[in-house]
């Protein structure tokens, strides 16, 4: 059943992002959040996508996912709309989002739960995931008795139980301690391995991305567009020593310099609202960096 | 106090030990039922004989058994002498029974079918009041919270009946049902209604959204996200709204009783007044008392069993 599931998995999952524009209310109080952004996720890709905070990555995801409807352009999963939230597109979120009523094998069921599934076929598929992601022992605690890492394993573990084409991750490591990250990053590494379904995966740390994906879009500060894409052809799997390899210090410096400017510009725009600006400065990019 | 909490630790490990076997998840109190039985047999023999346990108990609770016993005794001391001297100082003592006579009574009491009635009608009174409430209360709390329309629609009729106490429906109540019977249940509701649909609506309005969203990505439809994630989630707000509800439902219903009861318990308290039987009054008062604290026990007790993921938090409460 596992591999069948993987095989389908294989021949699906393709994200394409085309001319998407999404802004938030009206008129003067309208923000531009994502403006104009095209990308794709081929079909068992991991893609992620870095850019200054408040950029747009988020509401990006949320338009794949089917939360937010966009206000131009168009966002299909192998060539029907997100227009809605689906199981074949499973999501795991930064905030903890396991139920805590639920027992981490019943957070596991929910999804299959929801499928109509009956319960013998539910507890043996959710052992089966828990055991692949060294969590059996748990099974029966509660959300509250698990560390923050487990409980995002446990969270990848959910979205994955229901066999989606795709798995949305918005900065899901992001209040992990480093040493944490780092092993999380390996368990997904193989848990998308195992499953081989695409991946769009939100994240502003330069290293995660990098050993994480195949492909890395950059965006640029609100309004989110893509400033660049950068291929990583790092052979898998990926080892920590990697990151002294010419090939990595590369591709790292070269995304540094791409999200720094982003981030200056972001900040200037930030003074600029702040009324530094009437003080008669010319704060641009230079000028901020000069500024601290 | 100390070895108290000692003891209860000791119970508690194994629980904690299955999982901190492969990587140490928080230590929080393990919620699993078996655990304390499984801790009887296993956790130091060595140190702990059960006679042990039990002097360190009494060691531990004897100071305040004994504070307890010496508020209720003075309490009791106070009221025997006012009743023997029949005191009188603005506040007059010449017409209570003292504690000997209420003894009498109860005593007599017992025997009587009548007064086991009067509290059967009372407690039957009470869980089809509040039974009522609870259903309907908990589901039109879950409407009027999660949809928009529902709120437009429900909220203002709820906001505006809302501050009048269920006592002041009385007249109306008996006008509007058709026997004695029925508009005391309704006045029993009316009293548990409000504060459990707000809690309820309290309760939906404070689910965190990304449950919601996740929900939502993992094909979870409108209905099953009600009953399913809303309903959980909102379920701790709803028992503060049960156990407030379940007071303000004793309190109008005995209220109604003694207005326009037949039978009852507060009827039954009400009654003795008029019949001059005084001790019948205090004894109506206790029982009055007891039963709603059982039920409140009830309320408390229904909360733990339905909600074991909050074992940890509510045993850290007050002390
Ligand atoms: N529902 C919303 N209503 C109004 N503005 C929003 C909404 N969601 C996001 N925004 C705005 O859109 C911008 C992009 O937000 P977001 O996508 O969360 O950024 P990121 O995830 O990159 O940090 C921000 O300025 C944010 O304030
Ligand atoms: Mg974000």
């Amino acid at each position: 059943m596992m591999s069948q599931s993987a095989d389908q998995a294989k021949a699906t999952g393709h994200i394409v992002v085309d001319h998407l524009r999404v802004r938030f209310g009206h008129n003067a109080a309208m923000v531009e959040a994502v403006s104009d952004v095209s990308m794709e996720v081929k079909p068992g890709e991991f893609v992620s996508i870095i850019g200054p905070s408040g950029c747009g990555k988020s509401t990006l995801l949320n338009v794949v996912a089917g939360f937010v409807k966009p206000s131009a352009g168009r966002v299909t999963m192998d060539g029907k709309h997100t227009d809605r939230p689906s199981a074949d597109r499973g999501m795991v979120f930064q905030q903890y989002s396991l139920f805590p009523w639920l027992t981490v094998r019943k957070n596991v069921e929910f999804g299959l739960k929801q499928k109509g599934l009956d319960a013998n076929h539910r507890e043996e598929a959710a052992r089966t995931l828990l055991g692949l992601a060294g969590l059996l022992a748990f099974e029966n605690h509660y959300p509250d008795q698990l560390s923050g890492g487990m409980k995002q394993r446990v969270g990848i573990v959910r979205a994955l139980a229901t066999s989606p084409r795709v798995l949305l991750m918005d900065e899901p490591f992001g209040a992990l301690d480093a040493q944490t990250r780092v092993v999380m990053q390996q368990i997904l590494t193989n848990m998308w391995q195992r499953f081989r379904i695409s991946v769009l995966f939100i994240t502003h740390d330069i290293d995660e991305s990098i050993f994480l994906s195949d492909r890395i879009y950059v965006m640029t500060a609100r309004p989110g567009r893509i400033k660049a894409e950068i291929p990583i052809s790092l052979v898998r799997p990926r080892t920590p020593d990697m990151a002294l390899s010419p090939e990595y210090l590369r591709i790292k410096q070269q995304l540094r310099d791409l999200i720094t400017e982003e981030s200056l510009k972001a900040m200037g725009g930030e003074l600029k609202d702040s009324g530094l600006a009437g003080f008669g400065m010319e704060v641009g990019p230079q000028g901020v960096a000069e500024l601290i | 106090m100390q070895t108290a909490a000692s003891l209860n630790l000791d119970g508690e490990q194994p629980g904690g030990q299955v999982g901190g076997a492969t990587e140490g998840p928080k230590l929080v109190v393990a919620p699993k039922p078996d655990a304390g039985a499984a801790a009887a047999s296993t956790s130091s023999q060595l140190t702990d004989t059960p006679v042990r346990r039990i002097a360190a108990w009494l060691r531990s609770a004897l100071p305040k058994v004994l504070t307890t016993m010496l508020s209720l005794g003075l309490f009791v001391a106070f009221w025997y002498f006012a009743t023997k001297y029949k005191w009188d100082f603005y506040i007059r003592f010449t017409n209570i029974p003292s504690p000997g006579e209420v003894l009498d009574n109860a005593a007599q009491l017992m025997h009587s079918d009548k007064f086991y009635n009067n509290m059967y009608v009372s407690l039957r009174r009470i869980m089809i009041g509040f039974g009522v409430a609870t259903v309907l209360g908990v589901a039109l709390g879950l409407l009027i919270g999660q949809y928009r329309v529902a709120k437009a629609m429900l909220f203002p009729v709820f906001e505006t009946l809302r501050p009048i106490p269920a006592i002041a429906w009385v007249p109306m109540a008996i006008m509007l049902w058709p026997s004695n019977e029925t508009s005391i249940v309704f006045i029993t509701f009316l009293g548990s209604f409000f504060p459990i649909l707000l809690n309820t609506i309290h309760g939906v309005n404070s689910v965190d959204p990304v449950l919601l969203r996740a929900a939502r990505c993992l094909g979870a439809t409108e209905f099953g996200l009600l009953r399913q994630v809303v309903l959980p989630a909102a379920l701790p707000h709803i028992f503060t709204g049960l156990a407030i509800g379940m007071g303000v439902a004793w309190v109008s219903l005995i209220a109604a009783e003694m207005i326009s009861g037949q039978y009852g318990i507060g009827y039954f308290t009400w009654e003795a007044y008029s019949l001059i039987e005084y001790a019948d009054i205090v004894i109506g008062m206790i029982v009055i008392g007891v039963l709603g604290l059982l039920c409140s026990g009830g309320i408390r007790l229904l909360g733990t069993a339905l909600m074991p993921w909050m074992a940890g938090s509510t045993q850290g409460g007050q002390k």
